[in-house]
């Protein structure tokens, strides 16, 4: 129980000490998964409105796929992402093993499938208000696509956010993949990691605290930006 | 949408690309708990310029990143594992550069009493007959590999509820050894640099069998001709220098010394 007050109170110096190794994990930390989430959005969300659009043979397989993906164990993400960009791999001249690109190559793979899923799910209700209209207006299957992203942009944000937040607090892909080299590919995840093997659970708490926040205040700049939860919307 | 991605990924690597003389190093979690890398690698910045990227990882993964190419060079300690990398052409040779040692660490009442015992396989059957809590590395590193030629030695066959096998790193098997007020084996580096000793306290160190020496691989430039061979001689030739000999000899925590630089 100590060890809690200690986390907080560590987190509190660290943060306002602005330990310069700390803004630098963070900051990697928010990189890696930013943009992780920026390539996966425009992977996911297209394919999730595509689903819910389009009618082919396999879709219900695709579906039923991409929801078992959702719950990918991130260390096999890892392996598979390891083997292929191994300097045995098939992409091994890549020279990619132990980047950040490595790290957020796998976590492209882990959120994707969870993006998609929330975002078919949300379109799909959506599609069904709006089909009669679309197709009396005789729009094309891309005019529909957009139509139904930008009026879906709300329950869309949504889902890039659980995106988010599966990609900040995962460590099992990223320690196989980036192999959480100092000022290389350490971030906040695989430092909480090393110090719990250190046995440093006051330092890994700090973390810890300092993890949640950022994943919250990430949260709540996105709501700010895109206006949701203003007054007379909600 | 295709650019994007691919701007995505080139701003990424190029970001990384940058770093110049930079050379990747598999080592041991021992090594790395022991605190000596964040001595060393500073010192081995300033005197060659180059940038020793660490991966740390279990013996067993050590050598797997080696044979596959994916790092320049490796420091571990397990001879056999090392001779086979060695046999399988995936190294160039093998250059001892120091060693430490294994101490036994349990719950401070020492319920199996092995404070006593006259040798390392004497300590072990303690334990086997109290049938006392022990947690095992389990994951192929070199600990484990060293703890389970320590058993065979000892003429125990380590089985039953008592024997916990946790397949972890060193610290992580630390951690769960101190919650559950059980026995373990840990170098002595990384049990002097752990944080969360609880109740657990040194009781058996000081035979022979429990030495560890540590040795420096360098991958095979014919078999992946992308390592870095040039920085792994340069970092080599630092490794069994003076500067390392005094610094490895001097290093010490809470007095006592850490590790002995045999490096020829």
């Amino acid at each position: 129980m100590s060890d809690l007050l200690e986390g907080a109170l560590q987190a509190f110096w660290l943060v306002f000490g602005r330990d310069p190794v700390l803004i630098e994990i963070s900051l990697r930390s928010l990189r890696v998964t930013l943009t992780a989430l920026l390539v996966a959005c425009v992977i996911a969300l297209p394919l999730g409105a595509y689903l819910a659009v389009r009618r082919f043979r396999l879709r219900r397989y695709v579906i039923a796929v991409l929801n078992a993906l959702m719950g990918l164990p991130p260390v096999v993400v890892g392996l598979i992402v390891y083997v292929f960009l191994s300097r045995s791999g098939p992409l091994g001249v890549l020279g990619l093993l132990f980047t950040p690109t490595a790290m957020i190559i796998a976590q492209v793979i882990i959120i994707v499938p969870l993006i998609a899923s929330i975002a078919h799910q949300a379109l799909r209700e959506l599609w069904s208000d709006y089909h009669d209209l679309l197709i009396s207006m005789n729009a094309s299957q891309g005019q529909r696509i957009r139509a139904l992203l930008w009026d879906g942009r709300r329950a869309l944000l949504t889902a890039a956010l659980a995106g988010f937040g599966r990609g900040i607090g995962e460590v099992g892909a990223i320690m196989v993949v980036g192999g959480n080299i100092d000022h290389l590919t350490r971030v906040l995840t695989t430092a909480i990691a090393l110090e719990t093997g250190k046995g440093e659970f006051a330092l890994a708490l700090a973390l810890g605290f300092i993890l949640i926040a950022i994943a919250i205040g990430v949260n709540l700049a996105i709501h700010m930006l895109s206006g949701t939860e203003r007054e007379g919307r909600w | 949408m295709k650019r994007l991605i691919l701007g995505a990924i080139l701003a990424a690597t190029t970001a990384t690309a940058s770093l110049a003389e930079a050379m990747k190093l598999a080592v041991t979690t021992s090594f790395h708990n022991s605190g000596l890398s964040d001595i060393l690698l500073p010192q081995i910045k300033a005197d060659t310029g180059i940038e020793v990227q660490l991966l740390v990882v279990g013996t067993g993964q050590a050598i797997r990143l080696g044979e596959a190419g994916d790092v320049d060079a490796i420091l571990v300690h397990s001879l056999k594992a090392e001779e086979a990398f060695l046999a399988g052409g995936y190294g160039t040779h093998r250059r001892e550069i120091m060693y430490n040692d294994f101490v036994f660490v349990g719950p401070s009442d020492d319920p199996a009493g092995i404070a006593g015992a006259n040798s390392a396989a004497a300590a072990l059957v303690a334990i086997a007959d109290a049938r006392a809590d022990f947690v095992s590395r389990g994951d192929d590193s070199g600990t484990h590999k060293k703890e389970l030629s320590l058993w065979s030695a000892a003429g125990v066959v380590p089985e039953g509820d008592w024997y916990k096998a946790v397949g972890a790193g060193m610290g992580a098997s630390l951690n769960t050894a101190a919650g559950m007020g059980a026995y373990i084996m840990s170098d002595r580096a990384s049990w002097l640099n752990f944080a969360n000793k609880a109740d657990q306290a040194l009781l058996f160190a000081g035979d022979p069998v429990l030495f560890n020496q540590y040795a420096f691989l360098p991958v095979n430039p014919v078999k992946h001709p992308h390592v870095e061979a040039e920085l792994v001689e340069k970092l080599e030739a630092w490794l069994v220098s003076d500067t390392a000999r005094e610094l490895i000899n001097s290093y010490r925590i809470n007095g006592e010394t850490l590790f002995t630089f045999n490096a020829r």
